[in-house]
């Protein structure tokens, strides 16, 4: 069964590119905030010219 | 902090869902036809393109590649620059991305409809397409990889991870699958043998599953329900928890397509026991998707997007249920190569895969466009009717698969089988005819679907580069002064996760070549020998016409198997199969030991006119192999790529000798034939076909008793 000794090599490789990630990740802080990214990935950034601010009233010179 | 200004490319992802929808509807046009052939096999007007064997692999490779293929490009190119906040790495590679990927699906299409394949279900494209394949996802990493390095927002998303998942694992099971030996520019032989091949294949098929159309949409998924909905993942910390462990257990779940076969017990408990746990991970990723919606159910309601996401979700819910269950021994003893399978794929492709796309389409096409969709309601009538429309797929099917099962495994109570196998088929005729039509409403409801998104387009306006501003990357270490080198330290890991992908896939490949050549220790069988070059000729035929798709070349070890069909197969009678052809249907009988069964001259009536000598087979007439000639020029290349192979040809034997091998075979089955009053001239592909069938399985009758008695 040679080709199971090749599915093994690939399957382990890709297992062991996984587990790096997966080490690299847990090092980088990835997974130690659960709470803000899935916040705030609901947020677009859009340019602030568009979002209305009401505390400078110099942008309001620029309206419809 | 600075803040950067800059701009998402939209105008890729207009491409990519303009692509969706083209092939979306091609596809399932492909599917329906291939459909309606099943019970009206007239439909393929007498023309080899368009007959089953060949639409089968159109419509397979046209949904998942084309359609789903497209589909996660869409949603990929995105959601990654809004996650990342920044624009695509380049957008010439988005561009080279974009059309080498459709210029392959046409080339796909056309060399299919022609009879190119390699045989190997799913892997169907020839060798220049696949190296096609592969540069353009190279290119598709590369894009990717370098978005992810230069992001703006040091936290990757769980939906980034899923995209990393898909392009690692695309590439190496793409890659391993593929090797193959070209003979000529549209023909190769798999490098792998019979049950080796057998393994690699389902091995690269489940994946295919698992990392094609499983782990890029639920990236979608984690991107595109929250956003529809306006609230965050149930529970991110499980979603993280769902991504580490479903890529983990997936890999290794293959076997289960090969339960009850020539392969090894021990390999097949493996796949058993990690679909089983495949249940967890799939079910914590489905509860999470569904528990984002709590308390906005109210939403959903309303929302058309948000039905289609809910439906999709549950569909991968019930599909990733169903798939373990199917490995279980027992069950997949039952719904093996019935249209139980069949059914299970389409809740997952239909359901999961087809719904979700749409649910992105709806979301994406306004918001793109700047406007909103141009009706609501008409996007609910698409969402009811695809849904009748799987309902009514599936559950005929469901019924199909375990009916025509129970009839194949019934025997009276003298111990006779008790139904022809045509019996089976002709019940189940009504159940093909349900199918189709669930299809036909489910292809109306995505036609609903392009009028309802061409209209919307029609009244927006497109934004091509949508303004956007974020700060730089945030540096972890405070800097003084030289930024640029604290930076590229800082972003290195990524580089380095790029460059050990390329290290392990060399790595890889170097270790592989050399275990290709280790001579396999299947039991051999003496008796069996390499085909002869006529054989080899039908063979390509068989493979050409998609014959495995319809026709198994594998008994289990049955009673009722071993009665219908004889002896049950055995690992060593595949050792000369580059490729296998267990296939994994039986809308027709298996053929593993059909050779001798039929004189020569039932085969060629049959191929004429499959009524005239089993009536009611709903079988397709291949009456243009009566006609064409057989290429016998490529005689001397293919006995020279399968000796390649490790065929054991005898030394010196060339284009010549098997030149006349040929001649000599092709004689003998003429004089057969004309002995039942058949002419046929000199050099057709039918006599070729015939011997090819006349071989199959008959090695092991002369075989010693100690080396077939003990073995699977």
């Amino acid at each position: 069964m040679s080709a199971i000794i090749l599915l093994l090599i690939a399957s382990l490789s890709v297992a062991a590119v996984f587990l790096g990630a997966f080490i690299w990740s847990v090092k980088h802080h990835q997974f130690d905030d659960g709470y803000s990214p899935p916040r705030r990935m609901l947020f677009d950034d859009h340019p602030s010219e568009d979002i209305p601010d009401h505390s400078n009233n110099k942008k309001a010179v620029h309206g419809n | 902090m600075e803040i950067e200004k800059f701009y998402y490319d939209n105008k890729t992802v207009k491409w990519f869902a303009y692509a969706v929808m083209f092939w979306g509807i091609v596809g399932m046009l492909a599917g329906l036809w291939a459909a309606v052939s099943m019970y009206y096999p007239a439909l393929n007007l007498g023309i080899p393109a368009t007959t089953f064997g060949r639409m089968r692999p159109v419509h397979t490779n046209a949904v998942i590649f084309a359609f789903v293929g497209n589909g996660i490009f869409m949603g990929v190119y995105y959601s990654l620059q809004r996650l990342c906040k920044t624009r695509m790495f380049s957008d010439k590679l988005s561009k080279i991305h974009f059309w080498g990927w459709q210029l392959i699906i046409v080339a796909g299409a056309i060399t299919l409809w022609a009879g190119k394949t390699t045989g190997k279900e799913y892997a169907e494209l020839e060798w220049p397409l696949d190296i096609a394949i592969a540069f353009v996802w190279i290119i598709f990493g590369i894009n990717m990889f370098g978005t992810i390095i230069r992001r703006r927002e040091s936290h990757i998303y769980v939906a980034i991870w899923f995209y990393i998942a898909t392009w690692v694992t695309v590439a190496m099971l793409h890659i391993v699958n593929s090797v193959e030996l070209p003979v000529s520019m549209w023909k190769s032989y798999s490098w792998y043998a019979g049950v080796q091949d057998a393994l690699v294949q389902w091995w690269y098929g489940h994946n295919a599953v698992a990392f094609f159309l499983t782990t890029p949409y639920l990236g979608l998924m984690y991107y595109f329900l929250p956003k529809a909905a306006n609230r965050p993942i149930y529970s991110y910390r499980l979603s993280i928890i769902h991504f580490w462990a479903l890529i983990f257990i997936y890999i290794w779940a293959g076997p289960h397509h090969l339960l009850y076969t020539a392969l090894p017990d021990w390999a097949q408990s493996l796949g058993v026991v990690f679909s089983i746990m495949l249940i967890a991970p799939s079910w914590g990723g489905m509860l999470n998707g569904l528990f984002t919606l709590r308390g906005a159910w109210d939403k959903v309601k309303e929302e058309p997007v948000l039905k289609f996401l809910v439906v999709a979700i549950t569909c991968y819910g019930m599909a990733t249920l169903e798939g373990p269950l199917l490995s279980l021994k027992s069950v997949n003893t039952i719904s093996h190569f019935t249209d139980w399978t069949i059914a299970h794929v389409h809740i997952g492709a239909l359901g999961w895969n087809g719904f979700l796309t749409f649910g992105v389409l709806y979301w994406l096409i306004p918001r793109m466009w700047n406007t909103t969709l141009y009706s609501k309601k008409l996007a609910g009538t698409h969402f009811w009717i695809g849904t009748i429309g799987i309902v009514l797929y599936a559950i005929p099917l469901y019924w199909a698969g375990f009916t025509q099962s129970m009839m194949w495994k019934s025997f009276t109570e003298e111990g006779q089988l008790r139904f022809q196998f045509l019996e089976t088929v002709t019940h189940i005729i009504p159940m093909y005819v349900t199918r189709s039509i669930g299809g036909g409403l489910y292809l109306i409801g995505a036609v609903l679907m392009v009028y309802n998104l061409r209209k919307t387009i029609l009244q927006g306006n497109f934004i091509a580069d949508e303004a956007a501003e974020a700060a730089p990357l945030p540096k972890t270490i405070p800097t003084h002064g030289k930024t640029y080198w604290h930076r590229w330290i800082e972003r290195r890991p990524m580089q380095m996760l790029v460059f050990s992908l390329i290290a392990v896939a060399i790595g890889g490949m170097i270790e592989l070549i050399p275990t290709f050549l280790v001579k396999s220790n299947i039991p051999t069988i003496t008796s069996v020998k390499p085909y002869t070059p006529l054989e080899l000729h039908g063979r390509d035929i068989y493979i050409r016409e998609g014959c495995y798709l319809c026709h198994s070349q594998m008994v289990r070890p049955f009673r009722d198997e071993v009665a219908r069909y004889g002896e049950y197969s055995k690992a060593g009678e595949f050792v000369y199969d580059h490729p296998f052809q267990w296939g994994s249907k039986r809308t027709g009988p298996d053929l593993a030991r059909v050779g001798g069964k039929y004189p020569d001259s039932w085969h060629f009536n049959h191929m004429l006119d499959p009524t005239s000598m089993s009536p009611g087979s709903i079988m397709p007439s291949y009456v243009w192999l009566l006609d064409t000639e057989l290429d016998t020029s490529r005689t001397g290349n293919m006995i020279r790529a399968m000796r390649r192979l490790g065929v054991p040809y005898p030394d010196g034997y060339g284009a010549d000798q098997a030149g006349k091998d040929l001649a000599a075979q092709e004689a003998t089955i003429g004089a057969a034939l004309k002995a039942d009053k058949i002419q046929t001239g000199r050099n057709k592909e039918i006599v070729a076909l015939i011997a090819y069938l006349q071989r199959l399985g008959k090695d092991i009758k002369e075989a010693p008793k100690e080396q077939t008695a003990m073995q699977k």
